[in-house]
């Protein structure tokens, strides 16, 4: 089976129990969700929900067919990920020493990562970046302590074209 | 004007009739506002059953049939119902009671989250917190169950909404919902795609659905095939589409169907499925009807087209609609070549039973039967060997065939009878159930005799759990386990408890005469008759 990763952007009626809805669709149809971020639209009354999955052809052809379907679905958008600028926000919470603090830094500095909280023993580090660079910075930072790791979900909008 | 008062208002503005039930205390208020209304309320015994005997009015009438039951257990037991309903894409509207709103989710006496355990079951669902929105809440669900892929509609009203005052009733004239345009015509290019395929075809055939009586494109069916000298097969929810005997219908595919028609299904060079889900019953190796040949899928609902099998041409749109656009197109293949060939198939692959004498016949028992029952008689199957031999020997003129076919629940038969001869009370109804199915819903015999339904239940009685036995016979080598039925009570004693006349037929010496009785008798009639527990379908 060919597994190929898609990003369906799903405008939904942001009302109560449409998360579970289009969650449900995904768990009962043993369709993947690699990721899932939800955050309301300028208009308040539609929220936008983007979830990447990774499928066969019919299964992707069934994910949008199935998200068509629900009442609550105003419109499906697939997307293939080169088709989009993608970003992730992870908050990383580690305990430093004197020791590794400079190498923490230089690492910071190479993947575009902040640290915007610390301690005597402890910082957050925020990186915001596709999720190839969050999943580098998260591999580069298996050398010290990791106390907690907060992060979201793909968000996704298609690159610009003039038409 | 009270909120309940308002539910039942847009019932009446739907032309509601009949209301199924059981009421509770949550459901307390509509079933208040009610006896107000000139709408017929049935108490039916088990909650289950008021969505199989709306789904056997809703299958009669074309539009959604109606059931209100109380929250919590009265609300889980009718779940079963809706997923019959909804597997078979039948439009109901179910309005359940439910606790206090302010007491939701505090798992409270009877609470139960309705709407969250139904969520695959149902087309839509509403939990109304608004007194106000009940009249566009009624209106969009009553448009939601009936278009489109018609299916279940479930409106979950807390008692204090139903006790709520509203400002002011309005019936929405149209609904405006920007999630919900279901497609009915079929695309002109799409169509022009399958007349193009017609042409240059040898071997066409079209495999009719349930969606072909969903849409009422049973008669446009039937001209399009005769016009053009198609032939048609059916699945199971499709029995009915065409008369059974009609020189261009080969019978139902499917493994339980007619070895003709699989082989017709086989052997053609486009197949042009209308209103049929492609799922593993009928069409058991997808690929088979995708290697080839054409397929041609048309359905109502994009999300079954390329579910199961990739269709040549996928053609999104209501039967209906696009038989009425076939039938413009001239299509010039000859396929008389093809029919003879089918024709030769249908002799040679008949089944030839070899029944027990001792015994009731079913096959023959249902064929006598049903060329009897009047031209537009409902025959009501049930779930088991009934069901299969009632698919495989009932002889349908015109009338209809109703069966539970995609969730295959048993006790269907009797509440959906019942829904049927009360939308249709001069239609003849037959129900024909086994001993298995019969025992699940054999309690709506009271409801039948408190609300003066005539009933005609036939049992077909092995004393087993049937279908499950010929399993355990094929897969398990007669390894039988928890299929011996014994137990179940002296039938003749059960009719007469509820009122009804009573027929045993022991053989097939006196079928016609029993047959006979048992049509032409004008009070409510149950016939048991004794099947050879050790018979099989196959």
């Amino acid at each position: 089976m060919d597994m190929k990763r898609k990003i369906y952007s799903v405008l939904v009626e942001n009302r109560s129990g449409v998360l579970f809805k289009v969650a449900g669709i995904f768990y009962r149809r043993c369709f993947n969700i690699d990721s899932l971020a939800v955050g309301e639209t300028f208009d308040n009354s539609v929220s936008c929900m983007t979830i990447v999955s990774s499928g066969d052809e019919r299964t992707q052809e069934q994910i949008e067919k199935q998200l068509n379907k629900k009442l609550d679905v105003i419109k499906v958008k697939t997307y293939e990920e080169s088709q989009c600028i993608t970003r992730e926000l992870m908050l990383i919470k580690i305990k430093y020493n004197k020791a590794n603090r400079r190498e923490i830094m230089d690492i910071c500095k190479l993947t575009g990562a902040y640290i915007v909280n610390m301690s005597a023993k402890y910082m957050i580090i925020q990186i915001c970046a596709d999720p190839e660079q969050v999943q580098l910075m998260s591999k580069m930072l298996q050398s010290v302590s990791v106390v907690e790791v907060a992060r979201t979900g793909t968000l996704a909008l298609s690159k610009c074209v003039d038409e | 004007m009270l909120g309940a008062d308002a539910i039942i208002k847009c019932l009446e503005k739907e032309g509601v009739e009949t209301v199924f039930g059981y009421p509770g205390v949550a459901i307390c208020p509509f079933y208040n506002s009610i006896l107000d209304s000139n709408i017929r309320t049935i108490l039916i015994r088990t909650e289950q059953n008021a969505a199989h005997a709306a789904s056997g009015m809703a299958r009669m009438t074309g539009k959604p049939g109606v059931c209100a039951v109380t929250s919590g257990p009265g609300a889980t037991n009718i779940i079963t119902g809706i997923a019959t309903a909804f597997a078979d894409s039948i439009p109901l509207i179910v309005i359940t009671g439910q606790v206090n709103s302010e007491l939701l989710g505090s798992d409270v006496f009877q609470e139960a989250d309705i709407t969250g355990a139904c969520e695959s079951f149902v087309k839509y669902s509403y939990l109304v917190k608004n007194a106000n929105d009940i009249p566009r809440v009624f209106r969009e669900a009553f448009y939601v169950a009936n278009t489109g892929r018609k299916g279940p509609v479930l409106i979950d009203i807390p008692i204090d909404v139903q006790n709520a005052r509203i400002n002011k009733f309005e019936y929405p004239d149209s609904v405006n919902m920007r999630t919900y345009k279901p497609t009915v015509k079929g695309h002109a290019v799409q169509i022009k795609k399958v007349v193009a395929e017609l042409n240059k075809s040898k071997r066409p055939i079209i495999c009719a659905g349930g969606g072909v009586l969903l849409s009422g494109a049973k008669h446009p069916l039937r001209e399009f095939a005769a016009k053009n000298n198609i032939p048609v097969v059916s699945t199971m929810m499709g029995l009915g589409a065409m008369p059974t005997r009609h020189e261009m219908y080969f019978g139902m595919v499917g493994n339980n169907g007619k070895p003709y028609a699989n082989k017709a299904m086989n052997d053609a060079d486009i197949i042009i499925m209308v209103g049929a889900r492609v799922a593993d019953r009928a069409v058991n190796q997808p690929d088979l009807i995708t290697k080839d040949k054409v397929l041609v899928h048309i359905d109502v609902d994009p999300a079954e087209i390329g579910k199961n099998a990739g269709p040549t041409i996928p053609l999104v749109g209501d039967a209906n609609a696009i038989f009425e656009d076939l039938m413009k197109e001239d299509i010039e293949g000859d396929y008389s070549e093809w029919i003879r060939t089918l024709n030769e198939y249908k002799e040679k692959l008949s089944v030839v039973r070899k029944p027990n004498p001792e015994y009731v016949d079913p096959a023959a028992f249902i064929e006598k039967l049903s060329e009897a029952m009047e031209d537009k008689a409902i025959y009501v199957a049930d779930v088991g060997q009934n069901q299969i031999w009632s698919c495989a020997y009932n002889v349908v003129k015109d009338g209809r065939f109703f069966t539970s076919g995609g969730m295959g629940t048993m006790g269907y038969s009797i509440p959906a009878a019942m829904g049927a001869k009360l939308a249709a009370p001069k239609r003849q109804v037959v129900c024909v159930c086994g001993d298995g199915s019969f025992q699940m819903s054999m309690m709506e015999l009271a409801t039948y005799r408190q609300h003066s339904i005539q009933a005609k239940i036939i049992v077909l009685k092995n004393g087993y759990l049937g279908m499950v036995r010929e399993y355990q016979h094929y897969a398990y080598k007669d390894n039988y386990s928890v299929v011996d039925l014994s137990g179940s009570p002296d039938l003749s004693k059960i009719a007469e408890a509820y009122g009804f006349d009573f027929i045993r037929l022991e053989n097939m010496k006196n079928a016609e005469e029993s047959i006979d009785r048992f049509l032409k008798d004008e009070n409510s009639v149950l016939m048991e008759c004794i099947v050879d527990p050790m018979d099989l379908v196959k």
